[in-house]
């Protein structure tokens, strides 16, 4: 029963997406399906919150290494809620004043991060050990200068062009058949019932 | 006005002095003899102070009404929305007349009374004016009629028209290819797997990025440190969030069995209970459930980056022997395979996400590629069921690459004999979206 019972579920919820996309007069009911999972997805936080008071509440009593770091947490995420609670999240509030200058700049400091991570990255993929890594220097360049006036007068604009439009979209189209089939084999199998290892079994 | 009661007469003879000033006025205007291009542009003046009038101030009688409504059921829809459309009053020139807007009005089967839906503005283009009324019921009749107004808020009633009924539609016939294919696609897969299940041999070419999972945890367990597994970023809903969640149980159950510990952090809640069920389970069938840790497999937060950040520390300060990222990421996605190159562990990524591919390339060891995501669950477990469906994609797609041959020949030929491509290939196979 703790098996079958997900499996049915998984089942006639799969046939009923199915159904639903060829089916008009299904509409309302997939609208209304995804209005229940809005409702779902807020309790979902609740377990969510559960889980890091849970995580970090044990580090703090069991005072386990680094616990300070999992104190600020809680301490953060309590402060946040009351802040929400009680002064409510307008434009003028303390929630949104906390968000704008806490964690706007810290969101944008880890995004801006990225600019030296992919420095590093290209570094790493552009030095010239295999064939493979010389052919995909070559491109590159080609593309960059394509991005640039400088290599107008060289026509490698329309080089970088042909790249970009040629070989990497067919490359890119090639990937995009294969994973569409993927997502479509991988529902089917999930749908009826073949594979279900997400539900940490594999057997009966 | 001390010389208007000095000078001038009063009564009778102010009226006999009439003649007077008229002859006065009428020697003025000798005077003043006009050019050609005065008296143009003094009629042009006019005119426009007329249509300024016109413009501002109502007609003393209504506009004209609206005469040709028309009401029409929405194709290919669930019976809920009618298409009303109508030509513009006679008054209306385009919205710089007297009309400057238009009601409509409706009355449903329930409605004793018409009532406005919409106000629609004359400043259009065009000389037909649309609306979409939805939110309508299936089968019921409701009636329209549009009033005509002006600045002033005067007004004309058009004929009633209707009653109309929304009719709900059961299938998308111009969805018919999409689904003789889906059907197609079921029965080879299912013949495939049937094919499996009676003990037919299947041979499944050798992927290394999988080949390399189990050499990721084998090295962890020897170095005693554990395995980082991140299902992506994504939700339940993404299919690629549910080919992790499969390839999940496979880790953990091995993990499980080399009695190693494994750490989930996860950023979507309601992929967060799953992970957990998967990696408890997994441990359970291994035979090790005591050795299952609850606060391994945890949820971090909501946010994209405060997860990447968490992440990123779980990595520098647990120092992992592997880093498994398979899912669905974004932005977020270099930011950890550096991280995690840089605390020297094996790192294994696969997304279907192809413009986060290039980056795991580069900063991973191995790298699973689209479509090897939705067959890694297959290729660890190696169930015949599994691997059946495997082969039944992969003819599938074998079908898909002969259509594009034909397709691009009959194009190609179709250019090069009448410069003009045989598309009917395309045209067959197109894709297309609801109600399109």
């Amino acid at each position: 029963m703790k098996t079958q019972l997900p499996l049915f579920i998984c089942a006639v919820a799969g046939i009923f997406m199915a159904v639903q996309y060829f089916v008009p007069a299904a509409l309302p009911a997939y609208e209304r399906v995804n209005d229940y999972l809005q409702i779902v997805y807020a309790f979902s936080i609740v377990l969510g919150v559960a889980s890091v008071v849970h995580r970090h509440g044990g580090r703090v009593q069991k005072r386990r290494k680094d616990w300070p770091y999992s104190l600020a947490a809680l301490i953060a995420l309590l402060f946040m809620l009351l802040a929400g609670f009680i002064g409510g999240r307008g434009r003028e509030t303390l929630f949104q004043a906390l968000f704008n200058a806490i964690l706007l700049p810290v969101q944008a400091t880890m995004f801006a991060l990225l600019a030296f991570y992919l420095a590093s990255a290209s570094f790493r993929a552009f030095r010239t050990r295999s064939t493979d890594a010389t052919v995909l220097l070559i491109a590159a360049v080609i593309v960059m200068i394509g991005r640039l006036d400088d290599g107008r007068a060289l026509g490698i604009p329309d080089i970088a062009r042909w790249i970009l439009n040629t070989p990497n979209l067919a490359a890119k189209r090639a990937i995009l058949i294969g994973v569409g089939l993927g997502m479509a084999s991988t529902a089917l199998k999930v749908v009826v019932g073949i594979e279900r290892s997400y539900l940490g079994s594999g057997k009966e | 006005m001390t010389w208007m009661r000095a000078g001038l007469p009063h009564g009778s003879e102010r009226r006999s002095l009439l003649p007077f000033l008229l002859g006065i006025l009428f020697f003025c205007s000798l005077r003043c003899v006009p050019t050609a291009q005065a008296e143009d542009t003094q009629g042009q003046a006019a005119d426009r102070v007329e249509a300024s009038l016109a413009a501002a101030s109502p007609p003393s009688a209504a506009p004209s009404p609206v005469t040709d409504l028309e009401i029409r059921d929405k194709p290919l829809d669930a019976g809920k929305v009618l298409l009303v459309s109508f030509g513009r009053s006679s008054d209306d020139p385009g919205g710089h007349g007297a009309v400057t807007r238009y009601a409509l009005l409706r009355r449903g089967p329930a409605d004793t009374a018409f009532a406005v839906v919409k106000t629609l503005t004359a400043l259009v283009k065009g000389d037909r004016l649309s609306y979409e009324d939805t939110g309508l019921k299936p089968g019921a009749g409701y009636s329209y009629l549009v009033r005509t107004l002006t600045a002033s808020g005067v007004f004309s009633d058009g004929p009633v028209f209707g009653p109309v009924a929304p009719a709900r539609q059961w299938f998308f016939t111009n969805k018919i290819n999409t689904l003789i294919t889906t059907i197609l696609f079921v029965i080879l897969i299912l013949a495939y797997i049937r094919a499996a299940r009676r003990g037919r041999s299947l041979f499944i070419r050798r992927i290394a990025g999988l080949d390399a999972i189990d050499e990721a945890v084998g090295r962890c367990t020897e170095m005693g440190k554990p395995t980082l597994y991140i299902p992506g970023i994504s939700t339940i809903s993404d299919v690629a969030t549910i080919a992790s969640l499969n390839i999940l149980g496979q880790v953990a159950k091995k993990i499980a069995t080399y009695q190693s510990r494994i750490l989930v952090p996860n950023r979507d809640p309601f992929v967060y209970p799953v992970t957990q069920d998967v990696v408890k389970f997994a441990f359970a069938e291994a035979g090790y459930p005591q050795d299952f840790r609850e606060d391994d497999v945890y949820f971090v937060t909501n946010d994209q980056f405060a997860y990447a950040a968490a992440v990123c520390g779980t990595m520098v300060r647990e120092k992992p022997g592997a880093n498994l990222l398979l899912g669905m990421f974004f932005a977020e996605s270099l930011i950890l395979a550096e991280t995690g190159s840089s605390i020297g562990a094996i790192q294994i990524a696969g997304t279907d996400a192809i413009s986060q591919l290039p980056f795991f390339v580069t900063a991973c060891d191995y790298t699973i590629i689209g479509e090897e995501l939705y067959a890694a669950s297959a290729y660890i477990g190696r169930e015949p069921t599994l691997l059946g469906s495997l082969k039944g994609q992969d003819y599938f797609k074998l079908c898909v690459l002969i259509l594009i041959i034909i397709g691009v020949a009959l194009m190609t030929s179709g250019v090069l004999l009448r410069n003009q491509p045989f598309d009917w290939v395309s045209q067959i196979l197109k894709v297309r979206a609801a109600g399109g």
